[in-house]
């Protein structure tokens, strides 16, 4: 059965994108309580308790990067919310800000409170205009009901929200490029430390959280962290938004209890329904682009043979070896048909094309990266070439001021470990690789042994 | 940076709109004092969106609204890939072809907006109607394939949506 839905349960009530309709929903209590019932700190103490985790991708503790915060006397703090949603197979944040962007708001009022901005940014990628606006129109909203401005609901903290668009780049999701973007510049990330939660936006101690961590602390508040931190397995408490997407009956964006096995996940009736058009899964990518593939037979069981459940350690069973990481939630599915290869060189384009240029090994190794997949992919490649990506991605990983350069470097490191039968296929049959894909997989026999 | 128009050639001013100009006071009005250089991008979109396109004397004038040297405007605009620096139809179609739009047909709509409007991704319409540009990643991956036409997601894509799609422009009943 499908678990709580403690961000998404209310999308489906008529009207509630308005303030009234989610007032009357039980909306802004967490407001009312954190402003007239509890201290900043008190707030944040909820939160730490609630081993609330950061819903970008990282997974850092929110409780913890909160308290990491910087209060020197007299200099502004600032909250940004990162709803720079840009990681390839995510589209659960642009779900929540268009279905209730009352919670965001919401959020983001209980969450400037708890650390004492007065004003707070949410950084929205340029393509969400749409949801800009309709960002701004709740804003309106909340303003015109005294939720936001001047000594809010008589509690005398003041608070006003800014929705700043960017204009098209995938690095600005990474926070110090975020708030170079947000400055008005081009989204070059910054060299830490200084962390942003000493000098942040304009030099001023900031805490940049992503648009469903944010949202998670009404819930938290209203019911308090202990409550929340009963939802879930160990280090992986509350729900968390799965965005699902490729060959499934029912791809769309679901609240899951952390927890919830991948098997019912995928296959389950409250979810995703199985594999789309009778076909078979062939692999599963289950956190965002940047997070290792999965193939068919260590998507639903570890390499101990345990279910694999949707939480941030069992997705991460087995290390790089076998296991994949929870990311951002972005859960894409591959039927047999599908070419890995050709896969993993879009997202070697992507990533090239994303690279913001500052990091010669990011700049350069992506590029020889879509390359070389490109030669591949079209037949015209050879065995030093899978030698050579693997070369490439070394040269990559760990050598850049942000993780961009791993992001990309992952990706193709798991599809050769987990696929390099078809990568040799590639080369052997250049031919045959241009009019047909190589369909499924068998699990590698050395693979099927170790099982 | 690819300046190929005659047109950013041209060292006349262009003079914004009085409409251009309240939207865009009014986006400056939202960051604190000495902060005006963060409306930069949106004031970018607002200039793309009267214009179509983000040409050299349009961002000339942005420098001077914000106060801020004409360099700073185009090494934004060139780093930012929602901005055409060069003229551009008047409709621009953003077909999205990272993975996950992959793996569910989006090669196969990219072919099939290129026969049907006799362009290469890349390229303009004769008559000046449509753009066609690819686009990484459009974060709407569970309702793929995806294009992006002036802000407005196309989702589920197939051949006789892209025709309807095509048609409305045409008919110009999108119009945002």
């Amino acid at each position: 059965m499908a678990g709580r839905k403690l961000l998404i349960e209310n999308v489906h009530i008529p009207g509630i994108e308005t303030f009234d309709v989610y007032r009357k929903n039980g909306g802004y209590a967490s407001v009312e309580k954190a402003l007239k019932k509890m201290t900043p700190d008190e707030v944040v103490e909820e939160v730490k308790k609630s081993g609330l985790r950061g819903r970008g991708g990282a997974g850092f503790p929110t409780g913890m990067k909160w308290s990491f915060l910087a209060k020197p006397e007299g200099v502004p703090r600032y909250l940004v919310c990162n709803a720079d949603e840009s990681e390839p197979g995510t589209f659960k944040d642009r779900y929540l800000m268009e279905k209730i962007p009352h919670l965001l708001i919401e959020g983001m009022i209980t969450s400037s409170y708890a650390l004492g901005a007065n004003v707070s940014y949410i950084y929205i990628r340029g393509e969400f205009m749409y949801i800009l606006h309709i960002l701004e129109k709740a804003i309106a909203e909340a303003r015109a009901n005294g939720m936001l401005g001047k000594n809010i609901m008589g509690s005398g903290y003041d608070l006003d929200l800014v929705v700043a668009p960017g204009g098209g780049a995938y690095i600005c999701g990474e926070e110090t490029a975020l708030l170079e973007s947000l400055e008005g510049k081009r989204g070059n990330p910054r060299m830490k430390p200084p962390f942003p939660a000493v000098k942040g936006l304009w030099g001023c101690p900031t805490v940049v959280n992503n648009v469903e961590t944010i949202a998670a602390v009404v819930p938290i508040v209203n019911n308090g962290g202990e409550e929340y931190a009963k939802i879930g397995i160990e280090r992986s408490t509350g729900t968390k938004l799965i965005s699902a997407s490729g060959n499934l009956v029912r791809p769309g964006v679901y609240e899951i209890e952390m927890g919830v096995s991948v098997e019912e996940f995928i296959y389950g009736d409250d979810y995703c329904r199985g594999i789309a058009n009778g076909k078979r899964l062939k692999a599963c990518i289950p956190g965002g682009s940047s997070v290792p593939i999965l193939p068919a037979h260590l998507v639903t069981k570890t390499a101990a043979g345990e279910n694999r459940l949707m939480t941030y350690e069992s997705l991460a069973d087995g290390g790089f070896a076998s296991g994949s990481m929870l990311g951002s939630g972005g859960f894409i599915v591959f039927d047999e048909d599908q070419c890995i290869v050709r896969n993993t060189y879009t997202f070697a384009r992507f990533y090239a094309h994303e690279s913001c240029g500052q990091c010669s090994p990011c700049r350069e190794g992506t590029g020889w990266m879509e390359k070389v997949l490109h030669r591949l992919e079209n037949g015209h490649g050879t065995m030093e070439d899978i030698t050579l990506l693997e070369e490439i991605n070394k040269k990559i990983e760990g050598n850049t001021i942000c993780p961009l350069g791993d992001a990309a470097a992952w990706p193709v490191a798991a599809a050769i470990r987990h696929f390099r039968e078809e990568f040799e296929w590639h080369v052997t049959h250049p031919a045959e690789a241009q009019t047909r894909n190589y369909g499924l997989i068998q699990p590698r026999v050395e693979e099927i042994k170790a099982l | 940076m690819k300046i190929e128009s005659p047109i950013n050639q041209d060292s006349t001013p262009v003079v914004f709109s009085a409409e251009m100009m309240a939207e865009i006071n009014s986006v400056i009005a939202m960051f604190p004092e000495g902060k005006s250089k963060s409306a930069l991008i949106r004031i970018l979109h607002i200039v793309q969106t009267n214009y179509g396109w983000t040409s050299v004397p349009a961002m000339n004038t942005v420098a001077e609204i914000l106060n801020i040297q004409p360099i700073e405007v185009y090494e934004v605009a060139s780093f930012y890939t929602m901005f055409h620096l060069n003229p551009v139809g008047n409709y621009v179609f953003e077909v999205c072809r990272t993975g996950p739009c992959m793996i569910v047909g989006s090669d196969e709509i990219i072919a099939y907006i290129e026969e049907k409007l006799n362009v290469k991704v890349g390229g303009t319409t004769a008559d000046g109607m449509f753009t066609l540009k690819t686009a990484e990643c459009l974060g709407a991956c569970g309702y793929a394939p995806v294009l992006q036409c002036q802000y407005k997601f196309h989702e589920h894509l197939t051949k006789e949506k892209v025709d309807e799609i095509i048609e409305a422009y045409r008919a110009a009943s999108f119009v945002n």
